[in-house]
C-alpha cells in the first residue's frame, strides 16, 4: 500500500515536471569528463558549446563529472531541468546515456566515442582522428635523424590503436626505417605521467613525440629537450612554440551547431556520425615553418587529398607485425575494420597491453 | 620595539552540549563565509545558496540521490571513528574501500550469468573482507615492526588503485568492450535491489543503518568500546590498565576495513553494476571530514555524511542552473572542516593577551 502510494506520488511529481518543462525554452546540454581549462580535450568541447550559444541557443555545461555514479545523476538532472539535447562527451558516460535516455523519450542525447544506441533518442558521434594522424605521421618520417618516433599512448582501445598504425603507416612511406616506441601510460588526463613518459622516450632515442592523451605536459618536455612534437585535441603552439611542428584540432563546433538546431526545429534523427578532415570535425593548426616549404606544400595537399577521398591512411597492403596481410594491395580498410582494431602494424615495437 | 605576548592555556570546563553545538556553527559559518564567496564571484549570495542546499533535494529524486551519495561515505565514517578514537590514524580507507571493490567486483564476475538469492550476501560478505584485509597491512606493520600507519595506510592507496587499473584493463576487461578499461556489466543477481521504481536508493542503506546500529552497540555497550575510547584518551592509562593495545589496534583497523570495503561494494552492486577504474571519487578521503564533523559518534556521522553529500549535489545544481564553478563543492567541504577545527581550537583552549613588553632582541 504505502509502495504504491510512493509510487503515484513519483509518477505524479514527475508528469508535473514534464508538464512544467513542456513549453519552456529550448535548451541543449552539456556534460565534461575534465576541467573547461585543460586546454585538451574538454576546452575544445567548450569552444563547440560556445558555438552553439552564438548561434542563438541556450546552453549549460557541467565539467569534471566523474565516469563513475555520478554520471547518471548529472545526465538525469540535465533532463529533468528542461534541457532538450544533451551531450555526453566522455566515453564512461555511455550506459549512463542509455539508462537516462529510456526514461526521457522526449529529450535528445548524443553521446560521444560510444557503440551503444539503445534507444531511438540516442545518436554517437566520434572524429576520424586517425586522418590528423596521417599527415603527423609523413611529417615524423621526414623530420626524424634518429628514426624513431616516440608515441605516448592513453588506453589500448581500438581509437588509439588506429591512431598509432596510421602514423605508423605514413612514416614508412617517406621512411622505411622508421620504429615507432610506445608508452601505455592508461590515462587521459595526468600532466606528471605525460611527462614522464615523454622523457623515457626521448632518452631512448625518440626525437619526435607525440601522444593520444590531453595534457600539455608532452609538448613542454619535447620543447625543453630540443625535439620535434605534436599538439593534441587543440592547438597547443603557445605551450611549445619551436618544438611543435602543427596540433590536431578537434573541431565540434559545427556538429553541435547543425544538431542543435535539428533537434530545436524538430528534425533531429538517431545516427552515428563519424566525421574527419572532410567535414572539418579534424582540422590542423597552421604548419611550423621550420620544417620548410617543402614539406608544409607536401602535408598540405595529402591534407588535401585525404579531405577529398583521394587519398586514405589504411590503403594497402598493409601488414601487422607477424607480417600477415591486414589489408591487400590496392584496397582500402573499411569502417567496421577500424572501429575494431586491435593490432599493430608492422613496424611498431612491441606489444598491445591485453 | 614592544610586543604583544600572547599565552594559550587549555580550558578545562567544556561543556557537553556546546561540543556538539560547534559542527552546527561551522555549519553556518560555511554558509556565511560561502555566501561571501559566491557575491565576489558575482552571484546573487541567496539565490545561490538556495540551488546549493535546498533544490538538490527538493523533490524525491533528489532525495534519494542524496542518500546514494551519503551511505558510503556514513560507512566510511563510522568505521574511522573507532580508528581515530582509538588514535589509531588510518587515512587509507579509499584503498580499502578500492581493495573491497575488487574483491567484491572479482566474486560478482565469478558468478556471472549465475542465478540465486546467495550470490548478493557472498559478494557483499566478500567485499568486506577484502577490505578488512587490506586494512589490517598497516595495522600489523604498526603494531609488530613499529611502522607509521598514516604513511602506510595511504601509500596502500596507489597500490589498490594501480591494481584495479591492472585488472580493468587486462584480466578483467568486458571480452566484448573492444578493450574498455571496465568489466563487464554484473548479472542482476549481482546486483542490490531498488527500493522505489525509477529512484537509484538501494537497499544498501539498511546495511548502512545496520552497521551504525551495530557500531554505537560496540562503542558504548561493551568492554571493546570501553577501552577504545580510554586508549584514545591516555595510552598510559590503558597500558596501566592492562589493556592489550596491539589487539585492539588490530581490531579497530579491521573494523574500520571492513566499513570501507562494504562502501565499495555497496557502490560496485548499487549504482554503478561494474568495475571500472573511477568506483569511487575519493569517498575514502572525504569521509575524514564526515568523521570530524559527526565528532566521532554514528548519530553525529548520519548527519554528517548528509551535509557533505549535500555539498556534493549542491556544486552540480548550482553549475546547472547558474554556471557555478563546480569546485565550490570542494570550497565548501574544506571550508567546514576549517571552520570546525578553527572552533575546536577555540573551544578547548583559551588566548590570554599578557600585554605590551619590550622585545630583547
Amino acid at each position: 500500500m504505502y509502495k504504491l502510494f510512493l509510487r503515484s506520488l513519483i509518477s505524479v511529481l514527475f508528469l508535473l515536471g514534464l508538464s512544467l518543462n513542456a513549453n519552456a525554452e529550448f535548451k541543449v546540454g552539456f556534460v565534461y569528463v575534465g576541467p573547461t581549462g585543460d586546454h585538451g580535450w574538454t576546452y575544445q568541447h567548450d569552444e563547440g558549446r560556445k558555438a552553439v550559444e552564438a548561434a542563438g541557443i541556450k546552453t549549460t555545461y557541467v565539467e569534471s563529472v566523474p565516469e563513475g555514479a555520478d554520471a547518471e545523476r548529472v545526465i538525469r538532472q540535465l533532463a529533468q531541468s528542461g534541457h532538450d539535447l544533451i551531450f555526453t562527451t566522455s566515453f564512461g558516460y555511455m550506459d549512463p546515456t542509455n539508462k537516462v535516455a529510456k526514461d526521457f523519450p522526449n529529450v535528445k542525447f548524443e553521446h560521444a566515442t560510444g557503440y551503444k544506441r539503445e534507444h531511438s533518442n540516442v545518436a554517437t558521434y566520434s572524429a576520424r582522428f586517425y586522418e590528423g594522424r596521417t599527415l603527423l605521421g609523413h611529417m615524423a618520417g621526414k623530420m626524424t635523424k634518429t628514426n624513431t618516433i616516440g608515441y605516448i599512448a592513453s588506453f589500448p582501445i581500438p581509437e588509439v590503436i588506429r591512431g598509432i598504425n596510421a602514423m605508423t603507416l605514413a612514416a614508412q612511406k617517406v621512411n622505411p626505417d622508421i620504429k615507432t616506441k610506445i608508452v601505455w601510460v592508461f590515462t587521459w588526463y595526468d600532466p606528471g605521467k605525460e611527462s614522464e613518459a615523454a622523457q623515457a622516450l626521448i632518452d631512448q632515442g625518440a626525437d619526435i613525440i607525440m601522444q593520444h592523451t590531453d595534457s600539455t605536459a608532452p609538448v613542454q618536455v619535447a620543447e625543453k629537450a630540443g625535439v620535434w612534437s605534436f599538439g593534441q585535441a587543440s592547438d597547443m603552439q603557445r605551450f611549445a612554440p619551436k618544438s611543435i611542428l602543427t596540433s590536431i584540432i578537434d573541431d565540434w563546433a559545427p556538429y553541435y551547431v547543425e544538431r542543435s538546431i535539428a533537434a530545436r526545429d524538430g528534425t533531429w534523427k538517431q545516427q552515428d556520425t563519424w566525421h574527419g578532415l572532410k567535414e572539418g570535425m579534424v582540422a590542423m593548426a597552421p604548419y611550423n615553418s621550420a620544417m620548410g616549404s617543402d614539406l608544409v606544400k607536401e602535408v598540405e595537399q595529402l591534407q588535401k587529398d585525404l579531405a577529398s577521398g583521394k587519398a586514405h591512411s589504411f590503403t594497402g597492403p598493409i601488414y601487422d607485425q607477424k607480417g600477415n596481410i591486414l589489408v591487400a594491395e590496392g584496397a582500402v580498410a573499411d569502417d567496421g575494420m577500424l572501429a575494431g582494431m586491435n593490432v599493430y602494424v608492422k613496424g611498431v615495437e612491441g606489444d598491445i597491453p591485453q | 620595539m614592544e610586543v604583544q605576548l600572547i599565552k594559550i592555556e587549555k580550558r578545562n570546563d567544556v561543556s557537553r552540549s556546546i561540543y556538539f553545538l560547534t559542527p552546527v556553527l561551522a555549519i553556518f559559518l560555511t554558509l556565511f563565509g560561502g555566501g561571501i564567496i559566491f557575491y565576489i564571484l558575482g552571484f546573487n549570495p541567496i539565490e545561490a545558496l538556495k540551488f546549493f542546499f535546498i533544490t538538490p533535494i527538493s523533490d524525491l529524486y533528489g532525495l534519494s540521490e542524496l542518500l546514494v551519495k551519503a551511505t558510503p561515505l556514513c560507512l566510511i565514517a563510522i568505521g574511522l571513528s573507532f580508528c581515530f578514537k582509538s588514535n589509531n590514524w588510518n587515512i587509507g580507507a579509499e584503498g580499502q574501500l578500492i581493495f573491497g571493490g575488487i574483491v567484491g567486483g572479482g566474486v560478482a564476475l565469478l558468478f556471472y550469468n549465475h542465478e540465486g538469492f546467495y550470490v548478493l550476501p557472498i559478494i557483499i560478505l566478500s567485499g568486506a573482507i577484502g577490505g578488512m584485509l587490506f586494512a589490517m597491512i598497516p595495522a600489523i606493520l604498526k603494531t609488530y615492526f613499529n611502522t607509521n600507519e598514516i604513511l602506510v595506510s595511504l601509500m596502500l592507496v596507489y597500490v589498490a588503485k594501480l591494481l584495479l587499473d591492472y585488472l580493468v584493463v587486462g584480466p578483467w576487461s568486458n571480452p566484448e568492450g573492444f578493450n574498455f578499461p571496465e568489466t563487464r556489466q554484473f548479472s542482476e543477481s549481482a546486483r542490490m535491489s531498488i527500493l522505489f521504481d525509477g529512484l537509484r536508493i538501494h537497499a544498501g542503506i539498511f546495511i548502512t543503518l545496520i552497521t551504525v546500529f551495530l557500531s554505537w552497540l560496540i562503542l558504548y555497550k561493551t568492554y571493546l568500546g570501553f577501552q577504545i575510547k580510554v586508549s584514545g584518551l591516555s595510552l598510559k592509562t590503558a597500558k596501566y590498565a592492562g589493556y592489550k593495545g596491539k589487539t585492539m589496534i588490530i581490531i579497530v583497523f579491521m573494523i574500520s576495513g571492513a566499513c570501507a570495503g562494504l562502501a565499495g561494494v555497496g557502490e560496485i552492486t548499487g549504482p554503478i553494476g561494474q568495475l571500472h577504474r573511477n568506483i569511487s571519487p575519493d569517498y575514502g578521503f572525504t569521509a575524514i571530514i564526515v568523521a570530524f564533523l559527526g565528532r566521532l559518534n554514528p548519530v553525529g556521522i548520519i548527519f554528517a555524511s548528509l551535509i557533505v553529500a549535500l555539498t556534493y549535489l549542491g556544486a552540480e545544481t548550482a553549475q546547472i542552473f547558474l554556471q557555478v564553478p563546480k569546485y565550490t563543492g570542494q570550497v565548501f567541504q574544506g571550508m567546514i572542516l576549517f571552520f570546525l577545527l578553527g572552533s575546536d581550537y577555540l573551544l578547548f583552549f583559551k588566548i590570554k593577551f599578557l600585554g605590551l613588553k619590550k622585545n630583547e632582541l
